[in-house]
């Protein structure tokens, strides 16, 4: 795919336990253009997680290459990379992983104390995010103090704040009940359709991949098919 | 100071813990502000003493006393430019043992004289003077007691018994002294020898010890040596030494002060390291997913290390900066013993090198755990979670 926002080339992730070794992704090839929707699904243990942390910089690929808006991430160096991913990635974590001691805007504002911007920016940012999110009203909450939908929305928000390239998601209803599910995917699909954001989510649930555009399977490594919604 | 709030947050995690952490902390700077004050304290004679002045005391102990004829003898030798004895009073104030001061019966214009740095009004000098039962008292003694000038002090004797048996001597107050510089012995008590040798009951012509100034401080070792040869073989043989080695020498009866308080001070910070280092070590384990979602955040590895290091010092100078205030405090409410100890104070040398201390703390209690953070796989430690 020439204009692919990601493009994902033979790319293969050995792991090895002691002297066993596991082939989680070979040779798998994908590409994702700008303001594309899709989800990962497929059995547990067939590289999904695996390959949205390649994508996000998280973890280095074994062998082969990925590009994310033609800048080639598996030949950055581990700081340059950290830096990468505070400017381009977006990261929706299925146990939300919000930080217990700050409130809701102190998790939301994280992102942006990697960046140069003043105190009010900072506020103003973080005040959109939250708007957006619609947890105005719970800003100043501590993450015991929300739902587990609100705690998404939240995580949802510290995402966003830096208005990133891409939001990769993890089970981002994983935790969730079917309504809090529904409303997050709700508000992914609003930040796919209205803000333009280009998300790829992982997903044992049907339910929310039927919200994507696209439906990608994986199993034991191998793209397998893909699906149009 | 934008990641200030966090690194806050973060100690506050664990309130019980941090608390009992930075208490650990500041126990121990005020330990280390205490000991600081009590070596500046014992130190203090050895820091004021003069390169140019020489103590002659008898040569089989200070204790022994030796003639006051030896006086003019020693003045007469080349080199020397004054000369001034000392005796050992010992007397209590009160009755009470714990009341202890030194106390010595003198020649005041040879005190004066060999001893600038005793600062006395004019008038007060005067006075003294012309009183043959008078004394004069440091501040620190005359505060301690509330002595006012013109007072009547009685000291029971435990030496020197007077002519009719008498134990109590009864001196007025002519004057108080101050110390031309700080470390200056101010808790002394000096009254005529005059009067003190006419009125006790035995050891008359006998006096403690010689001070002896010379007139140049390189020529001292000649002058000790040739003062410690005229008189050899004579019933009272002297050891001359200089004042500084004189007053180490007395130091060191009680033991390598320095040495104690420095031993004392290692276990201390040695403990104290591994309760720091526990407490981060225990929150950095605690918080694995955590940093590992500042680090998928785009926290760079010296992020993650500089920000565990920042609450480790955080927590080592709040404890140690609270430590170091209140023995400030305590110390400026004068030294545990009363006053015998006149130069116990906190040195700005050593709250800097109690400053300089809590910053090690910080880094070397936290270093190990900080460099644990950095090496944190994210994928592992998410995947972990």
């Amino acid at each position: 795919m020439a204009d692919a926002l990601v493009q994902v080339t033979d790319l293969h992730k050995v792991f090895r336990r002691g002297s066993e070794r596991i082939d989680v992704l070979q040779g798998t090839n994908l590409g994702i253009p700008k303001g594309d929707f899709v989800a990962l699904m497929g059995p547990s243990g067939s590289g999904k997680t695996t390959l949205l942390n390649l994508i996000g910089g998280l973890d280095r690929p074994t062998r082969g290459s990925i590009a994310v808006g033609g800048k080639r991430i598996d030949k950055l160096s581990g700081g340059q990379l950290a830096k990468w991913r505070a400017r381009h990635i977006g990261f929706v974590f299925q146990l939300y992983n919000l930080l217990p001691v700050l409130t809701a805007v102190g998790n939301v504002e994280l992102p942006l104390l990697l960046t140069g911007l003043g105190r009010g920016e900072r506020k103003r940012h973080v005040a959109t995010a939250l708007a957006i999110v619609g947890l105005t009203d719970r800003a100043k909450h501590y993450p015991r103090q929300l739902s587990g939908g609100q705690e998404q929305r939240v995580g949802i928000a510290r995402a966003i704040v830096t208005d990133p390239t891409l939001l990769l998601c993890d089970e981002p209803t994983g935790d969730l009940d079917r309504k809090s599910g529904d409303e997050i995917m709700a508000l992914l699909v609003t930040l796919n359709q209205q803000h333009g954001k280009t998300i790829i989510m992982v997903t044992h649930d049907p339910r929310a991949a039927a919200r994507a555009r696209r439906v990608l399977y994986l199993d034991k490594g191998v793209l397998t098919t893909e699906a149009t919604v | 100071m934008k990641f200030l709030p966090l690194i806050w947050h973060n100690l506050m995690r664990r309130k019980i813990r941090t608390i009992f952490t930075l208490l650990s902390i500041l126990v121990a700077f005020v330990l280390y502000g205490y000991l600081a004050a009590l070596s500046a304290g014992f130190s203090a004679g050895v820091d004021v003493a003069d390169a140019d002045r020489l103590v002659l005391i008898h040569k089989v102990s200070l204790i022994q006393l030796l003639p006051i004829s030896y006086g003019p003898r020693i003045a007469q030798t080349e080199g020397v430019v004054d000369v001034c004895h000392f005796t050992f009073f010992g007397g209590i104030y009160q009755k009470k043992q714990s009341n202890f001061f030194m106390q010595m019966p003198v020649v005041p214009e040879c005190l004066f004289k060999l001893y600038p740095e005793f600062v006395l009004p004019d008038a007060q000098k005067k006075a003294w003077l012309a009183d043959r039962t008078g004394a004069i008292v440091g501040r620190a003694t005359a505060n301690r007691f509330g002595w006012k000038v013109d007072d009547r002090v009685p000291l029971q004797a435990t030496i020197w018994q007077q002519r009719d048996r008498q134990t109590t001597w009864t001196f007025t107050i002519d004057g108080i002294y101050d110390g031309a510089k700080k470390g200056v012995d101010t808790t002394q008590f000096f009254f005529h020898y005059d009067y003190f040798d006419e009125a006790r009951w035995f050891g008359q012509g006998m006096v403690g010890w010689y001070v002896i100034r010379v007139d140049h401080p390189e020529r001292a070792a000649d002058v000790a040596k040739r003062l410690d040869a005229m008189f050899a073989n004579s019933p009272e043989e002297t050891k001359t030494t200089a004042e500084k080695a004189f007053a180490q020498a007395f130091l060191n009866q009680i033991g390598d002060i320095g040495l104690i308080i420095r031993s004392i001070l290692a276990v201390v910070f040695f403990v104290l390291l591994f309760v720091a280092g526990n407490t981060m070590a225990q929150s950095v384990r605690e918080r694995t997913n955590e940093l590992a979602v500042l680090k998928t955040l785009g926290f760079t590895n010296p992020g993650v290390l500089a920000l565990v290091l920042a609450e480790s010092c955080c927590l080592a100078v709040v404890g140690g900066g609270l430590g170091l205030a209140l023995v400030t405090l305590l110390t400026r409410a004068g030294d545990p013993t009363g006053g015998l100890i006149p130069g116990f104070i906190l040195r700005a040398r050593d709250v800097l090198v109690g400053v300089g201390l809590t910053l090690a703390l910080g880094i070397v209690a936290g270093v190990f755990p900080a460099l644990r953070a950095t090496r944190l796989r994210i994928a592992d430690a998410l995947r972990r979670s």
